[in-house]
């Protein structure tokens, strides 16, 4: 921390005195020569940067545990932009803070694996994770930028991080990444010499991304990051995080319940119910042909600009997370429930290539080939 | 015909700071008529800082205007006797966005109900008191008996909320100002709000004034609506027409940077603010001219006032100055009136 404070009466010393270990990381030249590629949004390359693999994360509760994730497997592919959706108490979060290794007692992640390039976060020693996060993994968090200390500097907030890994820069190199950093997020650069207070709620949500990419993570994850701002803010807000993103050639996992914005950011997605993933395929096919009815009912309910006055109630509740419904967990809520669905767990299942989905009628005669019109009156009848 | 409730020229300026005497300007002359014949819902839109709670809270008494009066049957709300405000509060309710905030986590829901009923006596017996409960629960589409009795944390957002508007509901009002109710609830379970309140407008005839920063339910359930920027209405009139084809550009931002939920759609470019827009002054002239991408002189010397652009639509900016310009008070005239006869209570 004093490091890059540059106390008037203390010549620092430190970075002459020891090897820059990740110097590298940060020069800002490094920046705009893309390391790994990006480009059209159908196009990404198909290795996996992420894999998490049948993931279990319970709460410890007197009444018994608390299934938040109940087996979950995804993957996130390098420079991908990938979407959770799910209502809140689904689990989405508690997914992000699995992946960083963040889950306080009484939450435990069960079991599963979580592979970044192929290292297995759960098997790292806490130090060693603690190196991964930022540096590899960075998290966006829905109030982040309640997050920023009020008596800090910005700059000094954006230093500290880089000084907790291990960065050995001089006070200008620093001046000029911090600078940087800033730029590319959309601010100017007298941001740097500014307190928390000072900002408005976009550009602390902006400052929270800068630091989230102070350390060019391949990953980064952001938790309903614009969720207290309003439409033009949080446009502004999300085409940055976008933009560096393609910058950096990172991947991206988005969190929320706003359809809109997965519509208009992610390039995959993953739908998530009472801990569960339900279905998961291409942004463009899951809108257009959602193949789970728990999407299906999702997609009914939007509001739109289209048609006045047209509310599809949703109706039911998500299950209590403590006694979660045999077999399926959607059946009690579901349209097109069958003595199957409460015996049975249904598995995911390829649709066709690349779109996956968790329902028993898959299998069956009733094709699930609704338009949102039929669907609408399914639900409701 | 006095109005229910009436803002006329509002102004509310908020001063800060001990040496440096810093003013803000949350509100400046707005005015707006609750036409208790016309029962009608009211959109307000507007970013944060926009004033739009500012105005809530004016409107319900809780904030008392620096210029201007907010009245109540013709009668300042400054100026009311006790017997006047016992009415008021009865007349005109509010529903507030966290719904987890409004309620005390020791007592039971029911509490919240309860409360309402002993304070204006509108049960002799406990038996009436939990049929009126009932009544007001079923309105909202929430059975009783899965409600009352509860503890808040056992319940969800959604119902929370709709527990608060069955609450609104108790009192039979003639207004209920919406403070952003779904802002805070999943977007699955926003529905059966809004449908709670665009069904106490049409069953009940109450006036609903809804407040929030997203333009799809505002089209959804207004019928009217106001776009607010930095205090001033930038915008006003037919939800249908200000959403569809906004005018102002500040409502063209808006409705363009509305995520829809369609990939084939994706977010259009942002227009630059024009040149000239650099030497607008944040104090003077037209409030959104340092964003405007359509800035030219009229902009920086004098606020506009609102163009009658349409019938039902007015905008406050200067490409439409071929118009006739409305007097501040004026804007509630061409709000479109609820077709058809409304149900009385």
């Amino acid at each position: 921390m004093l490091n890059c404070t540059k106390a008037p009466f203390l010549v620092n010393f430190s970075h002459l005195l020891i090897v820059p270990v990740n110097r590298q990381i940060c020069r800002s030249q490094d920046w705009d020569r893309a390391q790994y590629p990006t480009g059209d949004r159908r196009l990404k390359v198909m290795s996996p940067l992420l894999e998490v693999q049948d993931l279990h994360v319970y709460y410890q509760t007197a009444r018994g545990p608390v299934k938040a994730v109940n087996g979950v497997s995804f993957e996130v592919r390098v420079g991908e932009r990938y979407g959770l959706i799910g209502e809140s108490g689904s689990g989405k979060s508690t997914i992000a803070l699995a992946i960083l290794r963040l889950i306080k007692p009484p939450g435990q992640i069960v079991s599963g694996r979580i592979l970044l390039d192929g290292v297995d976060l759960l098997g790292l020693s806490e130090e060693e994770m603690r190196q991964q996060r930022l540096a590899s993994v960075a998290l966006v968090t829905q109030g982040a930028m309640n997050s920023l200390n009020p008596v800090i500097r910005i700059r000094d907030l954006i230093a500290d991080g880089l000084s907790n890994h291990g960065v050995r820069m001089s006070a200008r190199e620093i001046q000029t990444h911090i600078a940087d950093l800033l730029a590319r997020v959309g601010l100017r650069s007298e941001v740097a010499g500014m307190y928390p207070h000072e900002l408005s709620g976009g550009m602390k949500q902006r400052v929270c991304i800068a630091i989230a990419i102070s350390l060019r993570p391949r990953l980064i994850i952001a938790d309903e990051p614009t969720s207290a701002l309003d439409v033009v803010v949080q446009r502004q807000v999300m085409q940055t995080l976008r933009k560096v993103q393609e910058e950096l050639g990172a991947a991206v996992i988005l969190i929320g319940h706003d359809m809109g914005l997965m519509a208009q950011f992610a390039d995959r997605m993953g739908v998530v119910y009472a801990g569960r993933q339900v279905e998961e395929g291409g942004v463009e096919e899951l809108f257009a042909q959602p193949k789970h009815p728990y999407s299906q009912l999702l997609m009914a309910s939007l509001p739109t600009l289209e048609e006045k006055g047209v509310f599809q109630e949703a109706q039911g509740a998500p299950p209590s997370m403590l006694d979660l419904p045999t077999g399926c967990v959607f059946h009690p809520r579901c349209p097109y429930v069958m003595e199957r669905c409460t015996l049975e767990e249904p598995q995911l299942q390829m649709v066709w290539s690349g779109h996956r989905a968790a329902c028993h009628l898959l299998d069956g005669d009733r094709s699930l080939d609704r338009s949102v019109a039929q669907i609408q009156e399914d639900i409701s009848s | 015909m006095t109005a229910l409730l009436e803002a006329r020229d509002v102004t509310k300026i908020f001063r800060s700071g001990f040496i440096a005497r810093k003013e803000t300007t949350a509100l400046e002359d707005f005015s707006l008529r609750i036409d208790p014949e016309q029962p009608c819902i009211t959109a307000v839109v507007g970013e944060s800082g926009s004033g739009k709670t500012t105005m809530a809270r004016l409107l319900l008494g809780l904030e008392l205007p620096t210029k201007g009066d907010v009245l109540y049957k013709g009668q300042p709300l400054a100026r009311m006797k006790r017997h006047e405000w016992l009415q008021f509060r009865r007349d005109v309710q509010a529903v507030f966005q966290d719904p987890f905030e409004v309620y005390n986590p020791f007592y039971r829901v029911d509490h919240v109900l309860e409360v309402p009923i002993d304070k204006f006596g509108l049960a002799q017996s406990k038996a009436e008191r939990r049929s009126l409960m009932v009544r007001a629960l079923d309105a909202v589409g929430l059975r009783p008996e899965e409600t009352l009795g509860r503890f808040p944390h056992q319940l969800s957002g959604g119902q929370r909320q709709r527990i608060m508007v069955a609450r609104a509901l108790l009192l039979k009002p003639r207004l209920i100002i919406a403070d952003e109710p779904v802002s805070m609830i999943d977007a699955s379970l926003r529905a059966t709000v809004l449908d709670n309140l665009r069904k106490l407008n049409e069953q009940f005839g109450i006036s609903i004034i809804y407040i929030t920063h997203d333009l799809t339910t505002a089209y959804q359930i207004g019928h009217n609506i106001v776009v607010l920027y930095r205090g001033s209405v930038a915008e006003a009139g037919d939800v249908r027409l200000v959403v569809k084809e906004p005018q102002h550009p500040y409502t063209q931002l808006l409705c363009g940077s509305i995520p829809l939920p369609d990939p084939s759609r994706p977010w259009r470019e942002q227009p630059m603010p024009s040149e000239i827009a650099r030497q607008a002054k944040e104090d003077r002239g037209c409030k959104f001219a340092t964003r405007c991408p359509h800035t030219f002189e009229p902009c920086l010397e004098k606020a506009p006032p609102l163009f009658h652009t349409d019938a039902h639509r007015a905008a406050a900016c200067y490409l439409y100055r071929q118009d006739v310009a409305l007097a501040g008070d004026e804007m509630d005239s061409i709000f479109i009136a609820m077709e058809g006869e409304v149900a009385r209570r």
